[in-house]
């Protein structure tokens, strides 16, 4: 059992390294015109969402939905770019004005670009100071004339760097891929367990049913009961999807040779999940609760003028603290994880110093094994503390007034 | 910086979140209804029914104990009267001996007596018997011997018997 377990880390090793291997060869092949190897931008491209599902040497083509408000909705599948591997993934071809930058769907801004299947040259990032901001602008070289791309419409209002552009992204990305997956899995796994109680009624688990009951019976007996007593009943369902989807989330971008997905570690996924826990907090508030928060008793009115803002305002940090809590971690474990990688490479200049490469891949590896055991734990109670804050919340909402 | 543009996981992309919103909420309606509110009551059940279990071996447990407790009371009531009953049966066999002893002795006595008492009256109608015999006899010898010294014979006996009487056979 042990052993296996070892064995498992060890190929997992060997398939990062591959991979990473894989980002150092192009890097020196500099398509972007930089020398040597940059572990962040490694790590930063590892954690990013495609619009290809990469692993190893392959990229499987997703479904792309796209709406462009000028051009209408656009479906194909991602594989018509034929994006090439050694070239992080960037495709060889644009398609009705639409391109694939490493791995990443952009768009064409130009309207006298072709809108038909085209060959493209080659592509390039710029910084350029936009509105007195310095930014990152990608172009894309056709036909020796360089034209600018856009970026899909992001939600952060460009406080990180993005915003509305000229198109919207609905594609069945990598994270959505992986998300649906984790989802029909779990669905079936849990509706199996279900059935296997229906059939074994009275008996002691067994198999699956048997794996799953102590996290099920841990988060009813040590999350729910505790902080929603007599009404556990009423949300125990919610919050052990809430548990069970983002452990099963995080761990499976723990799962060697399956891309490393980072679905929890990106700021869409938990914002859904805070947004609705956010929902189902505040619709489950009852009157004594809405008081705390409007007009909170036993307490003089010049501090009430004070206090309602507060916790007008700690209505949205909470949902807001779930979503960066679970962002942050994830995406901290793997990045931490692909540099540790990187580590060989750096130490190893590229490829030009065998020795150093070896010699540093068994202290990465080392590393490597120890981060990824954390990420397991990491993965378990990133999910705990999601469910029990929420619950927690939930309690504040539904209790009654005691004094 | 040139890797910020690649740094998309802090941008929250419309269709991630719409998909995830969508798959997220899905998972939670198939999940919860069909899987995770029946497995809670599954728990409930078999939790109740364990409870139940373990309440029934206790309440057995101690009814049997009760049981034992009884059979034990009722054992200890046969042993003693077992003890009793033997207790009584040896006296009763001990008063029968003593009285048969006693009958025996008695009745021995008595024969013993009654053999005495007929052996004494044998022994005086012996004496009787060998008197009156030997008074004949003298007679008889005595008048062998006298002849017919005395006139009547009645005379000769009365003689002789009072002869006899004063002899002292004792």
């Amino acid at each position: 059992m042990l052993s296996k377990r070892l064995l498992i880390i060890l190929l997992s090793i060997f398939a990062l390294s591959v991979s990473a291997q894989d980002h150092n060869e192009h890097e020196a092949g500099g398509d972007t015109g930089h020398s040597g190897f940059d572990p962040a931008e490694v790590a930063f491209h590892h954690i990013s969402n495609h619009n290809t599902y990469s692993i190893g040497p392959w990229n499987l083509p997703l479904p792309c939905i796209l709406y462009a408000p000028e051009e209408g909705w656009s479906f194909f599948m991602s594989g018509v770019f034929e994006p090439v591997s050694e070239h992080h993934g960037s495709g060889r071809y644009a398609y009705k004005r639409y391109v694939l930058h490493k791995g990443i769907v952009m768009h064409v801004v130009d309207p006298s670009f072709p809108t038909d299947k085209v060959e493209v040259d080659d592509y390039d990032v710029k910084e350029e100071t936009v509105d007195g901001k310095q930014k990152e602008v990608t172009y894309v070289k056709y036909k020796g004339k360089e034209y600018k791309l856009d970026a899909k419409s992001t939600m952060d209002g460009g406080v990180f760097g993005g915003g509305i552009t000229s198109f919207y992204d609905f594609s069945i990305t990598k994270n959505v891929a992986g998300m649906m997956l984790v989802a029909l899995f779990l669905m079936w796994v849990f509706l199996s367990v279900a059935r296997t109680y229906r059939e074994r009624e009275g008996k002691a688990p067994k198999g699956v049913q048997g794996f799953l009951e102590p996290l099920f019976v841990f988060i009813q007996d040590e999350v729910t009961k505790p902080f929603l007593g007599d009404k556990w009943e009423k949300y125990n369902p919610y919050l052990l999807t809430l548990f069970f989807f983002i452990l099963g989330l995080n761990l499976f971008g723990q799962i060697p040779f399956l891309g490393g997905s980072n679905i929890t570690g990106n700021l869409a996924v938990t914002m859904v999940l805070a947004i609705v826990t956010f929902f189902v907090v505040n619709l489950s508030g009852n009157k004594n609760y809405w008081e705390h928060i409007f007009w909170m008793p036993g307490v003089p009115t010049w501090v009430k003028s004070i206090l309602t803002p507060v916790e007008v305002m700690s209505m949205f940090i909470k949902p807001m603290t779930l979503m960066l809590r679970l962002f942050a971690n994830v995406v901290a474990g793997h990045i931490v994880l692909v540099i540790f990688i990187g580590l060989i490479f750096v130490f190893g200049k590229s490829g030009q110093s065998a020795g150093a490469a070896y010699g540093t891949s068994i202290v990465s590896m080392l590393l490597t094994m120890f981060m990824m055991s954390l990420e397991i734990l990491v993965a378990f109670v990133q999910a705990y503390v999601f469910t029990i804050l929420t619950a927690s919340y939930l309690s504040a909402a539904t209790e009654e007034a005691h004094h | 910086m040139i890797f910020l543009l690649d740094f998309n996981p802090i941008k929250p992309d419309f269709g991630l979140f719409f998909w995830t919103l969508v798959t997220f909420i899905v998972f939670w309606i198939i999940v919860g209804k069909y899987a995770f509110r029946p497995i809670a009551n599954a728990l409930k059940k078999r939790s109740a029914q364990i409870q139940d279990a373990l309440d029934a071996s206790k309440k057995a447990r101690q009814e049997m104990e009760k049981l034992n407790a009884e059979n034990e009371k009722l054992l200890e009531k046969a042993r003693k009267e077992r003890a009793t009953i033997i207790q009584e049966a040896k006296e009763a066999g001990n008063g029968i001996i003593n009285e048969a002893k006693e009958k025996a002795k008695n009745e021995a006595n008595l024969i013993v007596e009654n053999a005495k008492m007929e052996i004494e009256k044998e022994k005086l109608h012996a004496i009787k018997e060998v008197k009156n015999k030997v008074g004949l006899i003298t007679v008889d010898l005595t008048e062998k011997l006298l002849g017919k010294q005395l006139d009547s014979k009645e005379d000769q006996v009365k003689f002789v018997q009072s002869q006899i009487d004063k002899l002292n056979l004792n």
